[in-house]
C-alpha cells in the first residue's frame, strides 16, 4: 500500500466534467450527428403475449422516405437450447429481448423497426407494417404466473419436471435452519410484496450508428458499458469485435438500467441495409413500457432468536418478477438478505419467475433491496417482541471479521458493526418525534465487484497528465481518478485530465455497475501511475548520471537520495517530460487487470417520517445513511451516492409502481403518472461516511453507489409502523394504500 | 412553413419551420443547441427548461410558432463570453449539484428564473417547491437545493463571490 499524504484524496474537487454539464457543452448521445443522417423508430406490440404468425413490410418499404426496414430475421438468433453468457446476461434472451421472434411477449416488445428521412415517417412508416397476431393469454403478477394453470411463456422452460414459469432457483444453505428454529425462543415469520419500479434515469436510450461501405461500425450511445456495447452488438449483428467501434456519449443516468442494450443493433441492421448513418432516442413511454424495469417480488421471511437477542436461525423465499425472458436478481434478494448478519442457520432460496412483462434489467444492488425490506422488517418485529432496541438487535448479530456469510464468503475486516454504532450515537437516533411522526431504522447489504479494468497515464510533453480509462462516469468517477493521481503523483488535480477511451482506445473494462467502477480502476490508475513514477525516476537519474534507485519521488519532483542528496537541484514532472524525448521517448504506461479484493458494502439508516392520517401521504422528514465506505477518495460523490441511493429507495417504497390495464398494457408509462420524487418530496438527506479501509486495496476503496439503496424500504416501512401502530406488507405505502388501511382500522 | 424570427443566447435567427415543430426541436435540431436536454413526452422533467422573454418555460411543449419575435435563453447563452459561468453554474459545480448532469441544464434555468422571481430570498422549502417541474433522479436533489441557497446570495448581491461548499 502506499503512503499518501492525503493532500488529494479526501479532497472535495471539482469534477472534471463539471464545466461541461453546466454549460450545455457535455455531449449526450442523443445530441449526436452526422452528415446523411437518418432516424430509426421500432414498431412495438400492442399486446402482452402473442404469436408472430407473419409480418408484411412492403406498405412501409414502399412509403417515400423509408430506407430500411428491419425485423427478427436480421438479428442472430440463438436457439434456446444453447446458453450463450454474456456477463450477467444470456444471448438467447437477448436476442428475442431487443426484437420478438416466435413471439411478443410483453405490450412494448419491439417487433419491427424503421429508418426514414425523419422521425415522422419513420413513426408513419410503423404504422403502416403489418403483423398478424395471434393473441394468447396473458399473465403479469408473480402469484398468477406460478399457479398450476397459469399461462406458460416459454414451452422449454420446465420446473419440477413440468412445464412452468419458473425459470430458475438458487439456494444458499448454512448450518441447520430446523434445527437453530428449535433452539429459538422467538420466532416472527412474515410475507412482503413489493412492486416493479423503473430506473428512472432522466436521459432516454438513445444511440447513433454509422456502418461504414466496409462494415467498419461506428456506435455512439448512451450505455455503462462500450465495452457490453460492442460485445452484445456483434454476436446480435455477426460483425466481428474488430469492426465496431462503440463510443460512450456522456451518460445521462442508468442505475444498472443501461448495462444491457436495445437500440444498437437494431440500428447497426437499418444503417447496414440503408447505408446511412442512423439516430434512434426511445421516448420516455418507450423507456417505461420496454425498458428494464426492476423486479415485483413477493417474499416470506422467518427469523428466530434466543431471549437475550442472538439470532440463531433464519429462512427467507424469495419470487422475483424476470419478465418476459428469465433473469431476475435473486442472488442479490436471497444472497445479501442475511449477508450483514452471523447467524449460524440459514436458508435463502429466490425464484426467479417470467411473465409478460419487459424483461428486468439491474437496478442499483439489484434484488437486494428486496431482501434486506423483509428481512429488516422481521428484524424490527423481533427487536419488538424480544423487547429490545432495534439498532441493539442488529449490532449484536452483526457479521463482523471472520462471520461465515450463508452466500459464502468469511468476511475479512469489514465497518458494519461502525455503521451501526455511529447511528446509536448519533442525535439523529435521540431526537423527539412529532405529533404522527415514527421513526423507523434498517440496515443493508451489497456484494460489491472488482472485475477487469484498464486504464493508460500518458505525461504530456508539457508536464501533465492525461488518465484514459474504461468506464463511463455516471456518478463522479472521474473527479476521484483526479485525486488519486494528483495524490501519487504529488501535483495539483488540475493538471490530471481523465478521459473515458472508446473500445478502440483503451484495453477492455467491464460494465459501470456492481460498485466496481473506483474500486477497479482506482488500482489500475494506481499501478500505472506508479510506473510512471518509475520512468521519472529513471529519466532523472539518466540526466544526473546516477542509479534510479538513488533516486526519489516527492512531491511531484525527482529528488536525488541517499549518498546523493542534495547533489543534484529537483527535476519537476514539467523539466522531466521536457527532456522525454531525449532520455529514451514518451512518458506513460498501461495497466490492464482483472480485480480482485473488492469487499461487501454496509449501511445503516435512520428514517423519521410524518403520516397524514387524512390524505394518507407518508412524508419522510428527516433521513440519516450511515456507510462504510472505506476510504472516501472524493467525500462530495460518496455522499452523492448515498442521498441519491436514499431517494430512489423513498420513491419505491412511497410512490413508484407499474400499473397494467386489464389488457395487460402498461397504463402509466410516463414521469405524468409514474410518481418518482421531486424536489419537495424530500428532505435533505444526511450522511455520515465510516472509513474502515478495505485491506485489499491500494486506497483501501469499497464500492459505495449501491448499498444506500437497501435499506430505505424497511427503514421507512418501520417508520411507518412506528407513527401509526400498523404495518404494511407491501409496497408503495401510496396515500390511497395508507387511507385504506386506515379506513380499515377505524372501521 | 411559417417563418420565425427569434433571437437565441443574443443572435437572431430567422428560421423555417413547419406548425408543428418544438422549441426544443428548433434549438436542438436546427440550431443545434445540444445543452437543452429532452427527457420525457410530457413536461414532467424539465430537462428542457429554458427562458422565452425571461421567463422559464419547458421548450418540448412550446411551438417554436408561438416564439416568433422571443428573446430565448439557453444553457449555453448563460456564461459571459470571455467563459465566467453565471453564479447558478458556479454553483451547481461548486456544490456537487450534478452526477450524470442530464437534469442540470434545465434544473439550472429553472433555478435562475425562481431566485430571480423571488428577490427576498427563498428558503429550503421554497426552494424544494420552486422546483418540482425538474426531475433528478441521481442528487436526491439535496446539494441542488444548497447550491441554489448559495447561488441567490451572489444574484442578489448580498454576497460578491459564492460561499465555498463546505468541507
Amino acid at each position: 500500500m502506499n503512503v499518501v499524504s492525503n493532500k488529494w484524496i479526501g479532497q472535495r474537487t471539482i469534477r472534471p466534467d463539471g464545466a461541461d454539464k453546466v454549460t450545455g457543452r457535455a455531449a449526450y448521445a442523443a445530441d449526436a450527428t452526422m452528415p446523411g443522417m437518418i432516424w430509426g423508430k421500432i414498431l412495438r406490440s400492442p399486446h402482452p403475449h402473442a404469436r408472430i404468425r407473419s409480418i408484411d413490410t412492403s406498405k412501409a418499404e414502399a412509403l417515400p422516405g423509408v430506407k430500411a426496414v428491419v425485423t427478427a430475421k436480421d438479428i442472430v438468433d440463438f436457439p434456446v437450447d444453447t446458453p450463450v453468457p454474456l456477463g450477467i446476461q444470456d444471448m438467447r434472451w437477448m436476442c428475442r429481448n431487443v426484437m420478438a421472434r416466435e413471439k411478443a411477449l410483453f405490450h412494448g416488445h419491439p417487433v419491427a423497426a424503421v429508418a426514414a428521412t425523419t422521425e415522422e415517417i419513420a413513426a408513419e412508416a410503423c404504422r403502416l407494417i403489418e403483423v398478424d397476431y395471434e393473441v394468447l393469454p396473458w399473465v403479469i403478477e408473480i402469484e398468477d404466473a406460478i399457479r398450476p394453470d397459469a399461462p406458460i411463456l416459454h414451452d422449454f422452460l420446465r420446473f419440477e419436471g413440468r412445464p412452468s414459469n419458473i425459470a430458475g432457483k438458487l439456494e444458499h444453505r448454512l448450518g441447520d435452519v430446523e434445527a437453530g428454529f428449535a433452539e429459538a425462543d422467538v420466532v416472527i415469520e412474515r410475507s412482503f410484496a413489493t412492486r416493479p419500479v423503473h430506473q428512472g434515469y432522466i436521459e432516454p436510450h438513445a444511440c447513433l450508428v454509422s456502418v461504414a461501405p466496409d462494415g467498419k461500425t461506428t456506435i455512439w450511445s448512451s450505455s455503462q458499458g462500450q465495452f457490453m456495447v460492442r460485445a452484445m452488438t456483434s454476436l446480435l449483428t455477426g460483425i466481428p469485435q474488430s469492426d465496431i467501434r462503440a463510443i460512450p456519449a456522456e451518460i445521462g443516468g442508468g442505475f444498472g438500467g443501461k448495462t444491457i442494450i436495445y437500440l444498437e443493433p437494431v440500428a447497426v441492421m437499418l444503417s447496414k441495409k440503408s447505408g446511412r448513418p442512423v439516430k434512434m432516442v426511445m421516448t420516455r413511454e418507450e423507456v417505461m413500457r420496454a425498458t428494464g424495469p426492476t423486479s415485483a417480488s413477493r417474499s416470506t421471511v422467518k427469523i428466530g432468536a434466543r431471549r437475550d437477542g442472538r439470532i440463531v436461525a433464519a429462512q427467507g423465499t424469495f419470487y422475483l418478477q424476470a419478465g418476459a425472458l428469465p433473469g431476475s436478481p435473486i442472488r442479490g434478494a436471497a444472497g445479501c438478505a442475511f449477508a450483514p448478519y452471523d447467524i449460524p442457520n440459514v436458508h435463502s432460496v429466490g425464484y426467479d419467475v417470467v411473465s409478460n412483462r419487459s424483461k428486468v434489467a439491474a437496478y442499483r444492488a439489484p434484488g437486494a433491496p428486496i431482501g434486506a425490506y423483509a428481512v429488516e422488517c422481521v428484524l424490527d418485529e423481533l427487536a419488538e417482541a424480544l423487547g429490545m432496541d432495534p439498532l441493539e438487535l442488529r449490532l449484536k448479530n452483526a457479521a463482523r471479521q471472520g462471520t461465515k456469510a450463508a452466500h459464502g464468503p468469511v468476511y475479512p475486516r469489514i465497518g458494519f458493526a461502525e455503521t451501526i454504532e455511529a447511528a446509536l450515537a448519533h442525535p439523529h437516533y435521540k431526537a423527539p418525534l412529532g405529533k404522527r411522526q415514527g421513526r423507523g431504522v434498517a440496515c443493508g447489504f451489497w456484494f460489491n465487484a472488482g472485475g477487469e479494468s484498464s486504464a493508460q497515464v500518458n505525461v504530456t510533453e508539457d508536464g501533465n497528465v492525461v488518465v484514459t480509462t474504461g468506464h463511463p462516469d455516471i456518478g463522479g468517477s472521474r473527479a476521484s481518478i483526479a485525486n488519486i493521481t494528483a495524490e501519487l503523483l504529488g501535483i495539483d488535480y488540475r493538471r490530471v485530465s481523465v478521459l473515458i477511451g472508446d473500445t478502440a482506445t483503451i484495453g477492455y473494462s467491464n460494465l459501470t455497475g456492481g460498485s466496481r467502477v473506483l474500486f477497479a480502476s482506482a488500482t489500475v490508475v494506481t499501478q500505472s501511475v506508479e510506473k510512471v513514477i518509475t520512468q521519472l525516476r529513471e529519466r532523472a537519474a539518466k540526466i544526473w548520471g546516477i542509479d534510479p534507485d538513488a533516486v526519489k519521488w516527492e512531491d511531484g519532483q525527482a529528488l536525488p537520495a541517499g549518498d546523493n542528496a542534495g547533489r543534484f537541484p529537483p527535476l519537476t514532472l514539467k523539466q522531466l517530460a521536457a527532456k522525454a524525448s531525449e532520455t529514451g521517448g514518451p512518458i506513460g504506461a498501461g495497466v490492464q487487470l482483472n480485480t480482485t479484493g473488492a469487499e461487501g458494502g454496509f449501511a445503516t439508516h435512520i428514517c423519521d417520517v410524518e403520516v397524514d392520517p387524512e390524505l394518507g401521504i407518508v412524508r419522510v422528514v428527516r433521513y440519516t445513511a450511515f456507510q462504510d465506505a472505506g476510504r472516501a477518495i472524493h467525500p462530495g460523490y460518496v455522499e452523492g451516492q448515498m442521498q441519491g441511493g436514499v431517494a430512489q429507495g423513498i420513491g419505491w417504497a412511497l410512490s413508484e409502481e407499474y400499473v397494467y390495464d386489464r389488457q395487460g398494457r402498461v397504463d402509466n408509462a410516463s414521469f405524468l403518472d409514474y410518481r418518482m420524487p421531486v424536489c419537495s418530496d424530500l428532505p435533505m438527506i444526511d450522511t455520515v461516511i465510516i472509513e474502515v479501509p478495505n485491506p485489499k486495496h491500494p486506497q483501501g476503496v469499497r464500492g459505495v453507489g449501491e448499498v444506500p439503496i437497501v435499506p430505505p424500504l424497511a427503514a421507512i416501512s418501520n417508520a411507518v409502523y412506528n407513527a401509526l401502530g400498523r404495518r404494511f406488507y407491501s409496497l408503495p405505502m401510496s396515500p390511497p394504500k395508507v387511507l385504506a388501511t386506515l379506513e380499515g382500522a377505524a372501521a | 412553413m411559417p417563418q420565425v424570427t427569434l433571437t437565441v443566447n443574443g443572435k437572431k435567427h430567422t428560421v423555417e419551420v413547419e406548425p408543428r415543430t418544438l422549441l426544443v426541436e428548433l434549438l436542438r435540431e436546427t440550431l443545434r443547441l445540444t445543452g437543452t436536454h429532452v427527457g420525457c413526452d410530457t413536461s414532467q422533467c424539465g430537462a428542457c427548461v429554458v427562458h422565452v422573454n425571461g421567463d422559464s418555460v419547458k421548450s418540448c411543449t412550446t411551438l417554436a410558432v408561438m416564439c416568433d419575435g422571443a428573446e430565448v435563453t439557453t444553457i449555453e447563452g448563460l456564461a459571459r463570453p470571455d467563459g465566467t459561468l453565471h453564479p447558478m453554474q458556479e454553483a451547481f459545480r461548486e456544490y456537487h449539484a450534478l452526477q450524470c448532469g442530464f437534469c442540470t441544464p434545465g434544473m439550472v434555468m429553472s433555478a435562475i428564473d425562481l431566485v430571480q422571481k423571488n428577490p427576498q430570498g427563498l428558503s429550503e422549502e421554497e426552494i424544494r417547491h420552486g422546483l418540482e417541474g425538474n426531475l433528478c433522479r441521481c442528487t436526491g436533489y439535496h446539494n441542488i437545493v444548497k447550491a441554489i441557497a448559495a447561488a441567490q446570495e451572489v444574484m442578489h448581491g448580498r454576497r460578491k463571490e459564492l460561499a465555498r461548499a463546505a468541507e
